[in-house]
Parts: structure tokens; sequence; C-alpha cells
């Protein structure tokens, strides 16, 4: 440490200006999208202005210089813009979104950088895709396209959208393709919130598959993050009674922060990396049939029991790597006894979604360590090729980024972003569900009727059968 | 021979001499000014009672609400960039209708006033009120925003006689209306759907027509009318279903919730299955959504309360004002109508269903959405609700087994608002619509310690909608509405049929409808095998209770 830093302050006072980050473009849609925006972008600038990152200043100034170039511009006065387009198609959540920005005094969203109407889409992905969407598609781009302009360069854009309702999951989908046609060159990453299984709107399985089939054509990258999981982290290790939505944002904005925040852009350097969308779909994508993610982090725990605990590196990518392999989302009820296929021995034969999955294959992680000593950790066990899929080098199919500055209030955390067949599970439910439904045809009047057809879904069932198969055969 | 009486069994118009009316309002308003002069400068958190609404005076709202709130303090409206939301209107048909209604905007005033304490006229309030400068001459400029000056309620009041509405007009409640909303006759239907149907639907059309124009000219997004009939009478029963068929024409892209009391089987008008069986069919041909609900389910949700509140435990522990059927806490039981209790109660229901939409919350669920979730098939749109919990009891501290509470009592059947068992019958859809202090956990723990006592159609195993609204009802700290779309409405239809069915074999009373030019025989056999058809598909849902659910082979994809 004390030998490094001399040289880091060399390389900052440097090179500061040449290695600037490229701008990311978060779009909130719909009122999960919205809230959930919200609580991101308080994440980012609190973990940037925390005053203690456990790093030198100059270290320190150089994060939450990547941090802001990325998420934030700034104003004339010195307070921060979330670099963000807000879209809902009701009042309500947005004027409750700005006045909570307003409120914390720190960082804001731009005064016109917001759409909403009056009237919403009513849970019904049709209203959102056939009918808000084309409707609304010229101020909706536009509001786009003056956030893109304030980029010095842009990385792409970041859509936060639940696929459950009809705004964020319809009007999320028209927007994304919209993206795709008019910004073909820049990344999209799509956060998406998959429903509570047990059911929090009737129609979540339609909208659902509809989203994704959309998505997958027409988007980069798809960030899931299943309510049922989160609720589970602020029950069990939270410590959290009685659980508010506000609660599992916060989780959620933390997982998206420990993944967005800068980190160095190689081995032994401490430059910030420029382009952290591209890495991460360079790193994670490598065939477009693959594209949904989902994010792990350890440790996570309240406050008081922060107070209480250590952790050695070794510790902490231990369970991560369990959690992986055994696909556990969290690092309590870890399974330890899921071991990865002994090479040699001929392959079990092709997973099926039926039989019980025991071990989750990779097509490809990301490892993300934050925190005291991160160069000094040892990630060699990701590297094992018994974790991935028999057409990926583990030398093309893993990835590690590290930084000294610790995240929040954690000294040592990691987090790693996946590719792999954990999520084969609850699409296959999600399609199963929807599929039960629509062979009784229950509800497919309220689609037709905005002009989304029985082809319309046979479609979407043809294409995500197709990337469930292809999971399932990694 | 045909009785002049009303539609449901608990709204005689014996209960409505006027003398009565002048002295009982003579009372509540002496008794209001008294409170009121008692309370100058009284906390805003008691605001909810002693109410005293507009009076001739100008700007009265707006003395109402600096009055009752802590509207003195004098603050800007919040100018946010995207305003207004969607609003309603309430149609209230026939005497039931009307009564009814009158509790709605009671309550509904009380509950914005409640939340809103600084007299501004905002999003929430908008959305069933227009804030009208009396002074302006003619039809009252509309204000968008700043102080409440005065306020009108989106309604049209329709009734073919004059009693009742003339009734509203010298209540305490005049000024919420004005007579460019009202439509009255002075003959009244009869009791004959075909009178209130063909003759007055004829006859007032382009009246009616007019008025809901007005009402939806004075909303910049009309989202859903809202109309509140009786089924067993028949203004309510046959202008009320005619003036869907006018909605459904005029306004197509607004929906039509309907709420609709049916007669009990004591129901003392003789020709009840008759006007409900031709209403139902238009029910079923053009609402949207139909909120059954039946005046014995309503009665003994009321001797239910009085038991409670009169044992001698439970009496002194519950808060007062909280109480579901309660309109005010200023009149003493004594003055209270009966059937007053009965219609805060579906009062309280639209104010509950609207509340998502209307306040804001960490899962809103607009109006649109209750026919999207609910309503699988276009016919199959009757939805049972329950309002839980009945009163709140006076302690602050909610233990979560209450809570827990209030979720199981809301699949009871003696919490349904209509007679029904949704528990031993079969769920197509359910939604759970919190109000208060309840977060998502507990809202997911009851629905999974719920969800295996509960059998759900086969394709919808997981048939819940919820929504979290943070503003609760006046006087509680938390309620659920629950709708179900459940075969459990079955009986009722059955058990109407029968009562329809007894009655056309011996051709009772027929020739009063067939005197009606435009009534024929068929409309009675179409009418019947309507509502069979409609008790058909429930019976089909029903049959297949007892089959496993079983995954369908899905689509093979070459890998």
């Amino acid at each position: 440490m004390v030998l490094r830093l001399p040289i880091a302050h060399f390389f900052e006072g440097v090179c500061f200006g040449l290695f600037l980050s490229m701008s990311i473009v978060t779009v909130q849609l719909g009122q999960c999208g919205n809230q959930i925006g919200f609580e991101v972008f308080d994440a980012l600038f609190n973990d940037s202005h925390c005053p203690r990152g456990l790093c030198s200043k100059k270290e320190n100034e150089a994060y939450q210089a990547s941090c802001k170039e990325r998420f934030f511009s700034e104003e004339e006065n010195g307070v921060l813009l979330a670099r963000a387009v807000l879209v809902d198609m009701e009042p309500k959540v947005i004027n409750q979104t700005l006045s909570k920005a307003a409120r914390s005094g720190r960082w804001k969203y731009g005064q016109h950088s917001c759409f909403c109407q009056k009237q919403g889409s009513g849970n019904n992905w049709a209203y959102g895709y056939s009918v808000h969407g084309p409707r609304h598609e010229e101020s909706i781009m536009n509001l786009i396209r003056k956030e893109v302009e304030k980029c010095d360069s842009l990385s792409g854009f970041f859509i936060i959208m639940s696929m459950a309702g009809g705004t964020g999951s319809g009007l999320g989908a028209f927007v994304t393709q919209n993206l795709q046609d008019q910004y073909s060159s820049a990344l999209k990453m799509n956060q998406i919130i998959w429903p509570y299984g047990t059911g929090e709107v009737i129609v979540q399985n339609y909208n659902s598959i509809l989203t994704l089939s959309h998505l997958y054509r027409s988007s980069d990258a798809l960030l899931v993050h299943e309510n049922d999981a989160v609720h589970k982290i602020c029950a069990k290790l939270m410590n959290i009674k009685q659980i508010s939505f506000c609660d599992i944002n916060q989780v959620l904005a933390h997982q998206l922060g420990s993944v967005f925040q800068p980190t160095y852009s190689g081995e032994g350097s401490f430059h910030y990396r420029r382009n952290p969308l591209g890495d991460l779909m360079e790193n994670l994508v490598p065939h477009p049939e693959f594209k949904m993610l989902g994010v792990r982090n350890i440790p996570q725990m309240s406050e008081n029991s922060l107070a209480y605990s250590t952790f050695t590196w070794a510790g902490l990518l231990k369970h991560l790597r369990q959690m992986l392999i055994s696909n556990a989302k969290m690092e309590e009820g870890i399974d330890w006894q899921v071991r990865p296929p002994l090479s040699g021995l001929p392959p079990l034969g092709k997973m099926s979604v039926n039989r019980e999955i025991h071990f989750n294959t990779s097509i490809a992680n990301l490892v993300i360590l934050r925190g005291k000593d991160a160069h000094s950790a040892d990630v060699g066990a990701f590297k094992d090729p018994a974790l991935y899929t028999s057409w990926l080098e583990p030398v093309h199919a893993f990835n590690v980024w590290k930084t000294q500055r610790a995240f929040r209030k954690y000294e040592r955390s990691a987090a790693l972003v996946s590719n792999s067949q954990s999520l084969v599970k609850p699409l296959d439910r999600i399609v199963g569900k929807a599929w039960n439904m629509f062979a009784s045809r229950a509800y497919l009047h309220q689609y037709t009727k905005f002009g989304i057809e029985e082809e319309d879904f046979l479609d979407s069932f043809t294409l995500l059968e197709q990337v469930i198969a292809s999971y399932c055969n990694l | 021979m045909l009785t002049r009486q009303r539609g449901s069994a608990v709204r005689r118009p014996s209960r409505y001499g006027n003398g009565e009316a002048q002295v009982h309002l003579r009372g509540l308003l002496t008794e209001n000014l008294y409170l009121n002069l008692e309370r100058s400068g009284a906390t805003a958190a008691t605001c909810g009672s002693g109410v005293t609404y507009g009076r001739p005076a100008p700007l009265e709202s707006a003395r109402w609400w600096a009055r009752n709130t802590e509207a003195g303090a004098g603050s800007g409206a919040v100018d946010w960039p995207c305003r207004s939301m969607t609003q309603s209107v309430v149609v209230q048909v026939g005497q039931c209708g009307n009564q009814i209604g009158c509790c709605f905007w009671d309550l509904a005033l009380r509950e914005h006033a409640a939340v809103n304490k600084k007299g501004i006229y905002d999003e929430a309030i908008s959305s069933f009120f227009r804030n009208v400068d009396t002074r302006v001459v003619g039809d009252g400029g509309s204000i968008s925003k700043g102080k409440i000056c005065s306020l009108k309620a989106r309604a049209v009041l329709i009734d073919m006689e004059e009693g009742v509405v003339n009734e509203i007009l010298q209540g305490p409640l005049r000024d919420v209306f004005d007579s460019k909303q009202l439509i009255t006759d002075i003959s009244g239907s009869g009791n004959n759907w075909a009178v209130g149907h063909k003759v007055f639907g004829s006859l007032y059309q382009e009246k009616i027509l007019e008025k809901l124009r007005k009402s939806a000219e004075h909303c910049d997004c009309l989202q859903c009318f809202f109309i509140i009939h009786s089924m067993g009478g028949g203004t309510g029963s046959g202008l009320g279903t005619f003036l869907l068929k006018v909605l459904e024409d005029e306004f197509p892209e607004v929906y039509r919730f309907v709420t609709s009391i049916y007669p009990s089987g004591e129901d003392d008008v003789i020709t009840s299955p008759y006007n409900s069986i031709l209403a139902m069919k238009e029910l079923n041909e053009h609402a949207d959504c139909v909120l059954p609900i039946d005046n014995q389910s309503l009665f003994d949700i009321i001797s239910k309360i009085d038991v409670m509140v009169n044992s001698g435990k439970l009496g002194a522990a519950i808060k007062p004002k909280s109480l579901v059927t309660s309109s005010t806490g200023v009149f003493k039981k004594r003055q209270e109508k009966p059937f007053d209790a009965m219609n805060n109660i579906v009062a309280n229901l639209l104010l509950n269903l609207t509340s998502s939409a209307r306040f804001e919350g960490s899962l809103n669920m607009d109006l649109n959405e209750i026919s999207m979730n609910l309503v699988p098939f276009p016919q199959l749109h009757y939805l049972v609700s329950s309002l839980t919990p009945l009163y709140t009891l006076a302690d602050v501290n909610i233990p979560p087994r209450r809570l827990d509470q209030m979720f199981s009592d809301a699949f009871s059947k003696d919490h349904q608002l209509i007679r029904a068992d949704p528990r031993h019958s079969l769920y197509l859809a359910c939604a759970l619509m919190v109000r208060g202090n309840v977060q998502i956990s507990d809202l997911r723990r009851n629905i999974e310690r719920l969800k295996p006592s509960l059998q759900f159609v086969s394709w919808n195993q997981e048939g819940w909608k919820t929504s979290l609204c943070s503003v609760p009802p006046v006087g509680h700290s938390h309620s659920l509405l629950a709708l179900a779309n459940n075969t459990c409405v079955k009986p009722t239809f059955v058990e109407l049929r029968e009562r329809f069915i007894r009655l056309y074999k011996k051709k009772a009373h027929l020739h009063h409808y067939l005197q009606i030019e435009g009534m024929e025989e068929s409309c009675f056999s179409e009418a019947v095998s309507s509502l069979s058809a409609l008790i058909q598909e429930y019976n089909q849902l029903d049959a297949t209770k007892s089959m496993p659910v079983e995954d369908l082979p899905r689509l093979n994809v070459a890998v």
C-alpha cells in the first residue's frame, strides 16, 4: 500500500483527463423502474461521496469523478443531475420520485427529464407496447436524445423496468426496440424485475413472456433480479422484520451499485475502466442466444451485524463460488454438497428442466472485488473449466474487476455477475404458466383488443422455448 | 297489483316522510354549528367529524377546509411537471342508487379532508370533485389549481321521482351538487323495469346524454363511470341499465363499473325477480365490471358489528369513528337511519376500490387494472367483494396476528358483501387492495398462508393482484378490500332464476310489462337464457374443481 500510493498519484495526475469514463443514460420506466432508479442513483451518489472509502483521498476523488461521469452531469451550482429519463404513464410515481430526489439535496433529476401521462397501461402489455409506445414515441425519444447529447461519450443505455406490469414491460419493450433502431452502436442493458412467483399481477406471465421475447431481439443483455430472491435477502440477511418495497429496492440498488461503480481497467492498472457497459457485455455475453445475467453479492448484512464481522477474501470467494455452482441467491442456506462434475468422467447427459438441477453450469462469469487488498485476492477457483460450458475456455469465460476503493460500508465485498443456467428454472416456470393460461384462452381478449394477436403469443413462446432449450443444453 | 314500493326491501318510502327528514336535518345542522363553535381552533386530527358542507355563500368549501384543517398555514401548490391524473364520474340511479351515492359523497369529502389538510385542490381530490368558483355566473368557472373554492361532485343524479333527490338537495350535501347534474321526474317507474328502461329510457335519453357529456367535458381524462343502482326496482334497474348502453355507445373507451344491489329472498317487491333478470342481461352485455351486493349480507354485517360494539368486552376498546358503517362520530346512534349504515358499507367499498388510484402508495393499482386482472373472459365480470376490518380497536399497536386476521376475515363468508362462500368455491382471480400501514412482506406472508386453503382454477394458480396504498381510510390504521372473481356468485344467480321461473310460470304481473311499448315475451326468454348461459359458464368452471392441476404439453423446439 505505502509503496503503491505515490505511483497511483503519479498516474492520476498525468492521465486523469484522458481516462474519463463513458456515460450511461438510464431510462426508468413504470412504477417499479422509477422507484428502483431513484434508489440506484441515491446508492451511487452516497457511495461515491461517502467520506471514507478506505483509500487515499486522491484515489477516492478519481473514483468519484469516474462515477460522476458515468451517471451524473453537473449543474452550474455544482448540484449533480442524474443522467436519467423518467417515463411513466401516470403521474403519481414520477412526482414522488422527483420530490424524493430533490429532498436529498445533493443530487436531483433534470427539470425536463420526465415524461408522464394521465392514464396508466393498466397492467396490459399490449396497451403499453401498441398504444402508449407509438403515441408517445417522439416525446420519449426526444427526451432520451437530449440526455444523450449531454454526454461527452456514450457507453450505452441502462433501462430499468419490471416485466409484470404494463408500462414498464410493454412500453419498456417498445422503447428498447427504438433505442436499438436509433442507437444501434450504443449498448442496451435492461434491468428486469422478475415478479413474485406467487403472483402480484394476474397477467404477469403473459406480460413477462411478451417482454422477454421482445427484449431478446432488441437488447444486448438482460440483467435479472427476482423479487422473491431479493425479498429473502431482506428477511434473512438484512434482518428486516416488516419488509417494504423501499427495502427491496435498496438491496437491489446496492447490488447494481456494486456492479456499476468504477473498477480498475486491468490487472496492475490504477485507472478506472472507461466503458463499463461495453466491457460487461464483452465479458459476459459471448453469444446472442445467451443474454440473461444474474448478480450475486457477498457480504450483505444489516449495519448492526456488520460491526461484529470480519471477512477475508478467501472466505468471501469460497462462499461466492459455492453460491454460483449450487445456484444460491444468497450466502445463507448454500448447499455445500454440490460439486462440479469431475473432468474425465462421461457427462451425465443434458440437463432437463424437470430434473432437479444440482450443478449450475456457467457460460461466463465476472467477479468484481472492492476493498482492502483486492489485488491480492485469489480468484483461481473460478477458473476451473468444469464450471463452464465446453465450448468456452475459462480464459474467455472468466474475468475479474478490482478496486481498492471499498464499496459503501463494507471493507471487502464481492459481486458476481454471471451468465449461467440459474435463470432457466424461473423462466421455464413463467413460460409454463403462461402456456397453461394461453391454452384456456383466458385474458386473450384484453390483448387482441390492442393488436397483440395469438400469433404474437406463439412467436414469444417459440423464442423462449428456444432460449430454455439452449441454456439446458450447455 | 303492483305496489309503489322501491326496489329493495330496506328502502321503503315510509321512512322518508319529508317532515321527518326536515326535522332531522335541522337537528343535524344545529349540532354541527354547536360543535364548530366549540371546536374553533381544534386540532386537525378531528376534522373528520362535525362537518358542515358548503352553504350558499361562495367559497364556502374553502372556509370549511380552513376551519377543519390546517389550511390557514397557507402554502402554495407545488408545481410538478406531471399534473393531473384521471377522473371518474358517479352516476347514481333510482332511490337506492341515490341514497348510496349520498353516503359516498359524504365519506369521500371526509376522506379527502382528512388527507388534504391544506385545503389545496390537488390531484387526488380532482378525481371525484371539480373545483368551482361559484361567483362566476353560468357554468361556474372550473379552477384547476390553488385553494379549494367550492367543490362539486362529478356526479349525475337520476331518479324518476323527486323524493330522495330533493332530500339530498335540502340536506348538508346540497352544495356539492347543482341542478344541472340532476334528472328527475315525478311519476316513478312503479317497480317496473320496462317503465324505467323503455319508457323513461327513450323519454330521457337526450337529457341523460347531455348531462353525461357535460360531466365528461369537465374531466380532462375521464377514465371510469361508476353506476350505482339496485336490481329489484324500476328506475335503478330499468333506467340504470338503459344508461349502460348509452355510455357504451357514447364513451366506448371509458370503463363502466356497476355497483348493483341485488334483492334478497324475502324481498317485498313482488316483481323484483323480473326486474333483476331483465337487468342482468344488460349487465352481462354492457358492463365492464359488476360488484354485486345484497341487502341481507349488509344487514348481517351490521348485526355482527352491533353485537361486537355492544358486548361489554370489546365495546370500550373500539376506536370511535372507525366502524365501516359509520358516517360521522357526532351523531348519536339513534339518529342514524338503519340503512345509512348499510349504505356506508357500499360507499366505503367504492372509496377503497378507488383509493389506490387516487392516493400514493408503494404499489399502485389504477382502475383500468381491475378489469385487466380480474376479468379473464368478457362475460365473467362479476366480482365478489369483502371489506375488513369492520372496525379498528382503539390501541395503536397492531400485533401481526391482528393484521393477519384482517386477511383471513376477507375470505370468510360473513365478510362478503353478497351471500357467498369463496373459500369453498373456485377462484378465477383475486385482488387484495391494502391501505395504510401494511408492507409488501405482510401481504406476501398472508398470500402464502391463505393460498393452501383456497382453490384456484387450473390455469390461474397464482391468480393474485396486489396493491398497497399508503393512505388508510379515516379512523383506521389499515384496511383491506378483497375482490374475487369466484364461482361463489353462482348461487345468487341460480336463486334469482328460480324466483323468476316461479313467477313467470304463473305469468304473474306479466301484463304490466307487456303493455309497455317495445316489451315482448321474448325479452323475458332472452333475458333468462342470457342468465342461464352465465350460470352454465360458472358450472363448467366448477366442474374443473375436482380435476388435478396438470401442466399441458409444451411447444417442442428443435435444438
